[in-house]
């Protein structure tokens, strides 16, 4: 299974809008709170109120910040979970087959009963998005909850992932992305939505949207906007009986 | 990327055994009787013991077997394939060799074959990786065959082979190097492409996702000092291949020969360490760690 | 290909139990999934009005909290040392029969000496019944070192405030302006608001010192210096003014503005002109005459005032005017202080300029405002503001917050479409509100409600000589508009014994010996402290808390609550509702589960022992308890008849809304209905709400007022000016010498900015820096460090430096440094961060753990690499060498002055790996927690 489909009936995946999302770990958590329920193993936590906890995310939020040469600096948060790329490396370096690349809609998935936990397909995705759960020893990583977005045990509008549902400030959008009308498409078409290091080769899916301009307020002064600009004091209390009048 | 110490005896213990298979394979060496049943026993011993290493490298060992079945697209499959089947294949060599005495140059060449292959196999599985610039890069084999097949040259006691591969070897070592410092570079990817950013400015972590550690840190983010490294390559250079290929000019005896492999496995270890440790992965540019 | 089978429908759940979160003080709905009576997993309730289906990091993280191996597990008494730890499990009828013999003695003789404080709970109207009810004068919650500053200015100035009084017109603005907000409590409605300003490409101006979070996504950003906030604020009045792009109409019609005041020195300067019935008077500019405010048919004047027997009354506008025109409020001069470029606040100006007037909307309603006059449509000046802790935590707090209003009414986009919109019960102006009561009699309650807004020196709660009549002094001359009580001072005086000693201090769900005070490790002094025979200062202290905090360490009896799933809990219009801008609602928690530990939950403890004090209201004639349990209360309790804790499904049939007579059947019917309760207000009604004519109908149908209520807005506060007039010597009660400037120059009756008191007090060369702390927006102040997911992402708290302090102290990474305050010392690692006030250092609040507490490893990072700036910031200002204590809070509402604080910095020494100060270790009263986690509800 680990040879990539020529091509997938559907490409589902993410929008992440980095013009809005504000780093509140919403979706980082209801996708561990999720995840450890449901598909495979429950998402460990070793040394969970310890010294050095460690334990399995598929979704985390990165903060990066960007200094500008003539604008204040930004601060960009940054979530990250696996891109399902098209292109997917960690795919074909499995040596059992237990990832694959679905063919129905290019989700990408570890059948975690196959899984020998080598490690290897972790090494091959260049974004860290692969973690190998620290009690179960098999590779986790982002279903695109693919045991959401069809289940039919839930209302028709939760189906779709739980990190786009919970995120408050609505910056992750799902959808299709080989049909150029769906949501996701035109967004990501509308914003400039971009694919993280394409010079890996992968491919992803998902995209992300980049943040707008920031820092542009530049307004003509307010003077200019008022005809008789009153300025002085008294200058005021002409104005501002003029205005009376006017009311 | 964590220089794993069970990846280490892997590579270099399996790497000699199947490197002095291949030589036993191609009767280059035809010992006979016990001393090919020594010979082979090492070749096959090394190899073994490299896998069994390899094994506590696996989460689910049990499954192992899964491991033998995608041979058409991954790298880590055809080794586990080509392993079985180079063992496999030279096995009535092996044995007709040691009890009967009589080499069978069929199966021999056949499992030498498959050996080199094994070898070549091990060595994409990191030049594969993309996502590791160091590896990813056409060096990377012949780091790995060469040393495999300059060790087992060593314990098949061909001296002149084992010398110029010592050589060649160490060329393959420095080129490796060289080129390898400056693979990240050009792998075009950094925070700015990692992000998508990079146009609009400097980028750098702030923060990351989380303050403790996690999985790919630990395994994919290693940070060796420079020094430390530089005394290692040192090491790996003379230790693996210099002082071995120099003593294999001497006249043989089990001395020098002893003192040389020692000296080459260090030194193996130690290009292997720093293989590992040195290799950045590029999901280190989202933990600001490059 | 055959690729594997995936069960792509599993099932989810066996029941959904729709409840509400309580990971924080928002309040969202949550849907609780279940799995063989276990809960499995928690996500947020779509048709909920407060979150619409989303939830947050800690919501969803409800179920680590609801597991945490720091819960408490039965009463506890304390058996050794204060603070050691070292507790005794005891059963609930002890713990109780404790409680009483302690308390019903005091009730007795001298019921002041019982101080009843509570956190941040959501059943304060419950509480301060209950204190009432026992007759001290000491309860308050935790709003006086929280945002008191944001609530007064906004309730004296408009009758309301930011978060749970109000909200910006999320779907209608255009330019939203931010203040000092890193995430407030109305956590998920501010990000779903800034999503909808996203969608619509509207412009976000984030004002902070700090670009993370909600500032990191602002289209821009004012990395203002602070404590400068109120200066760069009138700076903005000042350009608005200067050309006249201010909403006159507004002004007039909303506000009193044309208020006359008297401009004569003497004791009635500054005062309104009343007429007779004592309504204030303004000038008709048709007739030239002093008119009151509402006479029919009149013009008010704005420009002109009068002259009455020889004195000269100037309308409020011409006051404002000639004060806010004046240079001072210059962008130029303005600039400096603030860290903002000139032309920065102009174009900002502008901005808002352009956006209020020449993006104005309307919306095509009628509606009748209540004078009578019809309008046929409602225009919105879509520029909407909200601001949070970093205004009003600082000395200057409440007149800050009084500037940004002004601003928020000079364009006239307070209530208003596309501006700011109060939240049912609100709006609410001071008049409307009760005024602080504290005279208690022995076995008697109190003779009123303790809190309220005071409107002159006539209702301070102080003693003839000035002495403070409640623990906290409130409402004394030290800080006499202090509406919610000074929790943060309780220690302090009560261990100082000043003004008198206590008995019993009773908390409930308030880290009081951590995060949650100043001066946190003096505070832990002062409650271990002991007199010379032996005995505690403090005598006893009881406290309710549902996890292993700090806090209790250092009770002598802990009640252990239950988690936020196990009980009843009702968010009131009583006290901080749930309500929209377009909706009344109010909702509940209920027992989703029930507890598998000797724990109840407090409210109905609090009735049981209230039941045993014979407490008024809580007991039958007979003598025998009224109300079995919490939840019996919040059905059948009225604080007025037809007004009870909840305002849905009242009545025999369950159908009233908001009056209506109790219903057996109230909680059922919550829970059917997804735990809460939501009134639409009428389209008519929706905007200008205090001057709604059927916005005060609807309110008076749903039990909110007794009466229309519509009022103007306070541009110029009249009480403000009374507590002046006192100090300035007029009047019968005077404050005491030392405090009279302060109060004249601080009590303006117009926003003015000064200096923080820290800033005009300490050298800024000994304290060049400004050090901040920001809430994480995954923890909730001490709370998330036990939740095993939540900790994972903020378990320490490096210190984040500016580019320029960065390259001044020659940092490098790895480094650490010791901040000092003219208070104390803490030592952290450090970090770079160049989107940062390049004078200003910040950590996360409240991630910081004594050693032993919350069921931690003693190595975790929290104790190791963490320190609080609790430690650097003292309740008091340094001495002045006066011999008196001054409080470091704010001078008119008593808010504490969280961010006033200034150190300095200093690289530690090489090696250093350990954060100071590290307290020793408090012993656990709750078994070691689990290594390892691998939580999965089978079903
Ligand atoms: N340096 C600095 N310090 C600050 C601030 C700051 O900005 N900077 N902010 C201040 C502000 S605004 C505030 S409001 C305070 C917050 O201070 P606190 O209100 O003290 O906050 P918490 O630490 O959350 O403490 C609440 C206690 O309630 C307990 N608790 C949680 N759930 C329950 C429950 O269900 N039942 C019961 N009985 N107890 C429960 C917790 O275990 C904890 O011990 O901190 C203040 N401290
Ligand atoms: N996740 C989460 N949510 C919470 C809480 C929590 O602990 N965690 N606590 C709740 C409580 S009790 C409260 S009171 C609220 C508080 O909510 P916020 O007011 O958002 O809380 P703070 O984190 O204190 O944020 C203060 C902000 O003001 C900035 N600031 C400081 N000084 C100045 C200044 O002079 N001018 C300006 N413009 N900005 C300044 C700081 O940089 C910081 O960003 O949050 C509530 N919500
Ligand atoms: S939930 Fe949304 S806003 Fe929050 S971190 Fe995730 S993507 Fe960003
Ligand atoms: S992001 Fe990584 S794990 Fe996901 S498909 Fe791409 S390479 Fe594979
Ligand atoms: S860890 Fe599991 S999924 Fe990954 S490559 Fe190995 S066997 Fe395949
Ligand atoms: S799609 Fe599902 S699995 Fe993937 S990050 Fe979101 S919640 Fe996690
Ligand atoms: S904001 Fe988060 S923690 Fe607060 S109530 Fe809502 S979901 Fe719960
Ligand atoms: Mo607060």
């Amino acid at each position: 299974m680990t040879t990539l489909p020529a091509t997938t009936q559907k490409k589902l995946g993410l929008v992440i809008d980095l013009d809005t999302c504000v780093g509140c770990h919403a979706c980082v958590i209801s996708c561990k709170g999720w995840n450890t329920e449901n598909y495979g193993a429950p998402l460990a936590d070793l040394d969970a109120y310890g010294g050095n906890p460690e334990g399995t995310f598929l979704n985390r939020v990165h903060t990066f910040e960007v200094t500008r040469e003539t604008a204040p600096p930004m601060v960009v948060h940054f979530p990250k979970s696996c891109l399902h790329c098209d292109n997917a490396p960690c795919v074909t370096v499995c040596p059992t087959g237990a990832s694959y690349k679905r063919v129905e809609d290019g989700i990408v998935l570890v059948n975690e009963s196959a899984c020998i936990g080598c490690g290897l397909c972790a090494w091959a995705c260049p974004y860290g998005a692969r973690e190998m759960d620290g009690a179960e020893k098999v590779m986790k990583k982002c279903t695109l909850c693919v045991d959401r977005i069809y289940n039919e045990n839930l209302p028709e509008e939760d189906r779709t992932p739980a990190c786009v549902r919970t995120c408050p400030a609505g910056a992750r959008h799902f959808g299709d992305f080989s049909d150029p009308d769906s949501h996701v498409s035109k967004l990501s078409a509308a914003r400039g939505g971009f694919d993280l290091m394409p010079e890996q080769g992968t491919a992803p899916v998902n995209k992300y949207l980049p943040p707008r301009g920031r820092d542009t307020l530049d307004v003509p002064d307010l003077a200019s906007m008022c005809e008789p600009a009153p300025k002085t004091a008294k200058g005021f209390l002409g104005w501002l009986d003029r205005a009376l009048e006017r009311l | 990327m964590h220089p794993a110490p069970s990846l280490i005896l892997f590579t270099v213990l399996s790497g000699t055994g199947f490197g002095l298979l291949v030589w036993l394979g191609f009767g280059l060496s035809a010992p006979l009787g016990l001393a090919a049943f020594i010979l082979f026993g090492l070749g096959y011993g090394l190899a073994g013991a490299g896998l069994i290493a390899a094994a506590f490298h696996l989460g689910h060992p049990e499954r192992a077997l899964k491991a033998f079945t995608q041979w058409r697209s991954s790298w880590l499959s055809r080794e586990a394939v080509l392993a079985t089947a180079s063992l496999a294949v030279m096995a009535p060599h092996a044995a007709s060799s040691a009890f009967a005495a009589t080499p069978l140059p069929l199966f021999g060449g056949l499992g030498a074959v498959l050996a080199l292959a094994t070898i070549f196999a091990t060595a994409m599985i990191y030049a594969q990786i993309r996502a590791v610039p160091r590896w990813h890069h056409w060096s990377t084999p012949p780091v790995f065959v060469l040393a495999a097949l300059a060790g087992g040259a060593m314990l098949a006691a061909r001296n002149t082979l084992a010398h110029w591969l010592m050589l060649a070897l160490a060329a393959a070592m420095v080129a490796h190097w060289v080129a390898g410092d400056r693979r990240f570079v050009q792998s075009g990817s950094n925070t700015g492409t990692a992000t998508g950013l990079g146009a609009l400015g400097r980028v750098r972590l702030l923060e990351p996702p989380h303050s403790g550690r996690n999985y790919l840190l630990r395994e994919m983010v290693h940070v060796v000092g420079r020094k430390h490294a530089h005394k290692l390559r040192l090491i790996a250079l003379g230790f693996g291949a210099i002082i071995p290929a120099l003593l294999l000019m001497l006249p043989a005896s089990y001395g020098t020969i002893t003192l040389a492999l020692v000296l080459h496995l260090t030194g193996m270890a130690a290009q292997r360490w720093l293989f590992f440790a040195e290799a950045e992965h590029v999901v280190g540019l989202y933990y600001g760690k490059r | 290909m055959t690729q594997p089978i995936v069960n792509l429908s599993p099932q989810v759940s066996e029941e959904v139990r729709k409840t509400t979160c309580y990971m924080c003080a928002c309040r969202c709905g949550i849907n609780v999934h279940m799995k063989g009576g276990k809960v499995a997993y928690i996500e947020g309730n779509r048709d909920h009005p407060v979150n619409r289906g989303v939830l947050c990091a800690k919501g969803s993280a409800g179920i680590m909290q609801h597991l945490s191996p720091a819960r408490l597990r039965a009463p506890l008494k304390r058996v050794g040392p204060r603070g050691s730890g070292e507790f005794q499990e005891i059963s609930w009828d002890e713990a109780l029969q404790l409680a009483t013999d302690w308390l019903a003695p005091l009730r007795a003789t001298a019921p002041e000496k019982l101080a009843f404080f509570t956190g941040r709970d959501q059943s304060q109207s419950f509480t301060g019944w209950w204190a009432q009810a026992f007759g001290t004068p000491n309860w308050a919650a935790h709003g006086g070192f929280c945002s008191v500053n944001m609530a007064a200015a906004g309730i004296y100035t408009m009758g309301g405030a930011f978060w749970e009084f109000g909200q910006p017109d999320w779907d209608r603005t255009k330019l939203f302006l931010l203040f000092g907000v890193a995430e407030d409590h109305d956590s998920n409605p501010i990000k779903m608001g800034l999503g909808k300003l996203k969608a619509r490409g509207a412009r976000v101006i984030g004002v902070n010192p700090i670009r993370t979070g909600y500032n990191a996504v602002a289209d821009d950003w004012v990395g203002i210096t602070p404590g400068t906030d109120g200066l760069f604020i009138l700076a903005l009045v000042h350009e608005l003014l200067q050309v006249g792009k201010i909403d006159l109409g507004y002004l007039i019609r909303y506000t009193n503005a044309p208020y006359l005041v008297n401009a004569h020195d003497g004791p009635d300067k500054g005062l309104f002109l009343r007429g007779e019935d004592g309504k204030p008077l303004v000038r008709d500019r048709r007739s030239g005459r002093a008119v009151a405010w509402d006479s029919p048919g009149i013009s008010p004047d704005l420009a002109s005032g009068v002259r009455i027997g020889g004195v000269t009354h100037l309308p409020v506008f011409r006051h404002l005017a000639d004060r806010y025109l004046s240079d001072d409020y210059a962008p130029e001069n303005v600039a400096a202080r603030c860290g903002i470029p000139a032309p920065r606040i102009r174009a900002i100006a502008a901005e808002i300029a352009r956006v209020a007037f020449d993006e104005e909307i309307t919306i095509n309603q009628p509606w009748t405002d209540f004078r009578g006059q019809r309008h046929e449509t409602m225009t919105g000046r879509p520029v909407a503001m909200h601001a949070m802790r970093g205004v009003s935590a600082h000395s200057n707090g409440f007149q800050t917050c009084r500037a940004l209003h002004l601003l928020q009414i000079l364009i006239g986009s307070v209530e208003t479409p596309g501006g700011f919109r109060f939240k049912p019960p609100y709006p609410k102006p001071p008049e409307a509100h009760p005024r602080p009561h504290a005279g208690f009699t022995p076995g008697q309650p109190l003779d009123g409600p303790h809190l309220g807004y005071p409107l002159g020196p006539e209702h301070l709660l102080i003693n003839d000589d000035n002495s403070a009549k409640r623990i906290d002094k409130a409402f004394s001359w030290d800080a006499p508009m202090s509406p919610h009580g000074m929790m943060h001072m309780v220690i302090s005086n009560a261990h100082a014994g000043d003004p008198y000693e206590i008995d019993t201090l009773f908390l409930y769900m308030a880290n009081m010996a951590w995060n949650s005070s100043m001066n946190t490790s003096q505070v832990m002094e002062m409650l271990t402290d002991q007199k010379e025979d032996g005995s505690y200062r403090i005598p006893r202290i009881i406290y309710s808390d549902a996890y292993s905090s700090e806090m209790v360490a250092f009770a002598d009896l802990v009640l252990p609550d239950t988690t936020y799933l196990e009980r009843h809990d009702c968010i009131s219009l009583l006290d901080r509702p749930i309500c929209e801008a377009g909706a009344l609602a109010d909702s509940i928690r209920w027992p989703v589960v029930q507890p598998d530990r000797d724990v109840r939950p407090f409210q109905s403890v609090l009735l049981d022992l209230g039941a045993r004090l014979g407490l008024p209201g809580m007991v039958t004639e007979d003598g025998r308890p009224k109300f079995r349990d919490y939840a019996e209360y919040i059905t059948h309790h009225e604080r007025r008849p037809g007004i009870g804790p909840l305002a849905g499904f009242r009545g025999a049939d369950g159908t009233a809304q908001g009056r209506g007579a109790p219903n057996p059947e109230q909680i059922a019917r919550y829970i059917e209905n997804g735990g809460f309760w939501i009134d639409h207000i009428p389209p008519e009604a929706q905007f200008y709400k205090p001057w709604n004519a059927a916005y005060q109908g609807w309110a008076v149908a749903r039990g909110l007022y007794d009466s229309p209520q519509p009022y103007l807005f306070n541009l110029y506060c009249e009480p403000l000016r009374k507590f002046q007039l006192a100090a300035e010597g007029h009047g019968l009660r005077q404050p005491p010498d030392h405090l009279r400037a302060r109060l004249v120059d601080t009590m303006d009756p117009l926003p003015l900015w000064y200096p923080t008191f820290t800033d005009a007090g300490t050298d800024p060369e000994d304290y060049p820096l400004h050090a901040l702390t920001q809430r994480p927006m995954a923890h909730y102040h001490s709370w998330g460090s036990q939740n095993a997911w939540l900790r994972q992402i903020h378990g320490h708290t490096p210190l984040y430096v500016s580019g320029e302090i960065w390259t001044e102290q020659r940092f490098t990474e790895g480094d650490w440094a010791t901040l000092t305050s003219p208070h104390g010392k803490i030592t952290l690692p450090v970090l770079r961060m160049d989107a940062l006030n390049a004078r200003t250092v910040w950590t996360w609040n409240a991630v910081a753990k004594r050693r032993g507490a919350w069921a931690l490893g003693e190595d975790a990072p929290e104790a190791t690499q963490s320190a609080l700036l609790n430690h650097l910031i003292h309740e008091l200002l340094p001495p002045k060498g006066d011999g008196l204590r001054w409080a470091n809070s704010d001078p008119v509402t008593g808010q504490a002055a969280w961010y006033d604080l200034r150190v300095r910095i200093e690289k530690a020494p090489k090696g250093q790996s350990r954060s100071y100060p590290a307290h020793p270790a408090q012993t656990s009263p709750v078994p070691a927690a689990p290594e390892n986690l691998t939580h999965q509800v089978k079903a």
